[in-house]
């Protein structure tokens, strides 16, 4: 039965990829253009034993996700832009406990209350840390529904492999469009890690020591131990969990670099200039940290020039010109306040070379 | 050798670093003998705040959550939801639970959350050193209301057994002093209350905890204690403001 395509949206997507990997728990408050993600939910989770709450505010529903990760459940919320502004202090802190768990950001023109079009402003917030302190969480950046359930369920993999919130970041564009999607084998929820906050009686380990979550280290060098422990994982993820997406780098002198709902105007237009005789490429990051620098390095040693399109005034650009290699030439072309690239603005500038 | 008297399981052999004259310490033991007493040591999970209570997570023998600053009811609400078995309880202050928390806190409460709430009410900012709070007393000279709490400049006081008591979720409310040894026992009563309401699952319980700070009140404790009688006490009144009928029962 599982083995069928639906049409769903991508917040249906989210919310699907969410309970097949075995989350029962979410919290989430009410902002467009992702509010379906959490009327869904509130439908199917109390048929399945699972905990649905909409919470006061974004605040205390990412410190909702926080206790219920704390006492060692899958766990998600969603939220669009503004919302995952108010979740940036419970950021820092899930990070700082090292408590896996699952945010999504559907998100939409900013900034301020801006609009509820689609966007890509959210990227330095995402990918840049957000709230205080040095932390990273890895940001995953889907570009269809399909891939959005894909990616869901991986996030809460990684999630749970290296003990860190996951963030999954695409606009309001991915969230509200749909598209065929094929589900696969639900998995149960997993067994409480061996740190969470469960009682001492859990699984019948009465004489164990009390566990606990906490993120004040006040004894002199305690925090610049727990840093040094963070930074060492955050590098092991750096090498690890690098993802990306290439079409038609082979041979290309000009590569498109674009993710999400922007990657998919780029194919098309890569795809139009490739029948015009254009020797033309997509890079499409898929995970914006992580970010695929390496690659990107050695494909820009090989283009003319770079054209990145992003729906920021420049943010993944100030990535891609880390990544790049210094002789490379940069392009940019952006939109800004819910306005949309389409594919034939991307094609006219690659025309114009 | 007999026993007369020891320290309860429920709490952890780290001494208190709380200032002399501190009703922390006091409340911390009453917490822990009520868990104690109701055998629920090996099923709680304490919700730390942030305040002069930022450590409980050290001093309590059970498991433990330290919350954000206000954001204990809300991850207290996760953990009970999460772990429906567990004995969830919350200590938090009154800047933590009724500034910058008041709204997890009322909406906790409202939603009838099957949590226990400990409440420090110490008039001030313990922590950071004995700034206003929104529980400061009208007059109460605090470092940022240095000329005495005045309502036309720095607003009225805010009485959280009142504002809970106007919503259907608490089980159980009760507002406390510990500055005598019957206090302190009518004190453990609420709190073990309040732990029945839980256990029977009868919803949102808390007990507010009327505390000497004598450091940041500029008094000797025992100034102290007659402060919390005399001018604490009389206008945040002690006393059993909700009481379901169930949690008399059995």
């Amino acid at each position: 039965m599982k083995d069928q395509v639906e049409l769903v949206s991508g917040n249906r997507a989210v919310a699907s990829g969410a309970l097949d990997a075995g989350c029962r728990m979410y919290f989430g408050y009410p902002i467009t253009p992702q509010t379906e993600i959490a009327e869904y939910m509130s439908a199917v989770l109390p048929e399945m034993n699972g905990v649905f709450l909409q919470a006061e505010s974004e605040l205390a529903a990412i410190n909702m996700v926080y206790g219920a990760a704390g006492a060692g459940r899958r766990v998600m919320t969603t939220s669009s832009s503004p919302g995952i502004s108010l979740m940036m202090e419970g950021l820092s802190y899930l990070a700082t406990a090292e408590l896996p768990c699952v945010i999504v950001n559907v998100m939409r023109g900013g900034p301020g209350l801006g609009n509820i079009a689609p966007a890509q402003g959210d990227y330095f917030q995402a990918v840049k840390g957000g709230g205080h302190g040095d932390y990273r969480t890895p940001v995953l950046a889907p570009w269809s529904v399909q891939e959005i359930y894909d990616l869901t369920r991986t996030a809460f993999d990684l999630a749970d492999r290296w003990r860190n919130p996951v963030f999954i970041l695409f606009d309001g564009l991915l969230g509200t469009m749909m598209e065929p999607l094929r589900t696969r084998e639900p998995i149960p929820e997993r067994a409480a890690p061996s740190w969470a906050t469960t009682g001492i009686f859990a699984h019948g380990a009465n004489d164990r020591a009390p566990r606990s979550i906490y993120t004040l280290h006040m004894p002199e060098g305690a925090l610049t131990e727990v840093n040094r422990r963070l930074q060492a994982k955050y590098r092991e993820i750096a090498r690890e969990e690098v993802r990306y997406d290439e079409h038609f780098t082979g041979d290309a002198e000009i590569l498109v670099v674009a993710y999400g709902s922007v990657a998919r105007s780029a194919l098309q237009a890569v795809r139009v200039a490739r029948q015009q005789g254009r020797k033309v490429g997509l890079f499409r990051p898929v995970s914006l940290w992580p970010f695929p620098e390496e690659a990107l390095h050695a494909l820009s040693e090989k283009v003319r020039k770079i054209l990145v399109a992003e729906m920021s005034s420049g943010q993944m650009l100030e990535d891609v010109r880390l990544a790049a290699a210094p002789s490379c030439k940069i392009d940019f072309l952006g939109a800004m306040g819910g306005e949309l690239i389409y594919p034939g603005t991307i094609l006219s500038r690659l025309q114009e070379e | 050798m007999a026993v007369l008297f020891s320290r309860p399981q429920s709490l952890t052999d780290t001494p208190f670093r709380y200032c002399p004259g501190c009703h922390h310490g006091l409340a911390h033991r009453l917490v822990a003998e009520a868990l104690d007493e109701l055998n629920l040591r090996e099923k709680a999970v304490g919700i730390a705040s942030v305040g002069c209570s930022v450590y409980t997570n050290e001093f309590f023998n059970c498991d433990t959550q330290q919350a954000a600053h206000g954001r204990a009811p809300a991850v207290a609400t996760a953990v009970k939801r999460a772990r429906p078995e567990c004995f969830v309880f919350t200590y938090q202050g009154d800047g933590d639970l009724a500034s910058i928390g008041m709204a997890e806190t009322i909406h906790a409460a409202a939603r009838g959350e099957n949590i226990s709430i400990i409440f420090i009410n110490n008039a001030c900012y313990g922590m950071t050193g004995g700034q206003m709070a929104p529980t400061t007393l009208p007059e109460q000279k605090t470092t940022t209301s240095p000329l005495g709490r005045e309502a036309a400049r720095e607003g009225n006081p805010v009485d959280m057994m009142k504002l809970l008591d106007a919503l259907e979720g608490p089980a159980y409310l009760s507002r406390v002093v510990l500055t005598s040894p019957g206090k302190q026992a009518a004190a453990k009563k609420s709190i073990l209350r309040a732990f029945r309401a839980q256990m029977k699952g009868l919803g949102f319980s808390l007990v507010e905890i009327l505390s000497a700070c004598p450091s940041n009140w500029r008094m000797t404790p025992v100034e102290a204690l007659h402060y919390v009688d005399e001018v604490m006490a009389k206008y945040y009144p002690p006393g059993e403001v909700r009481v379901a009928k169930e949690v008399l029962e059995g």
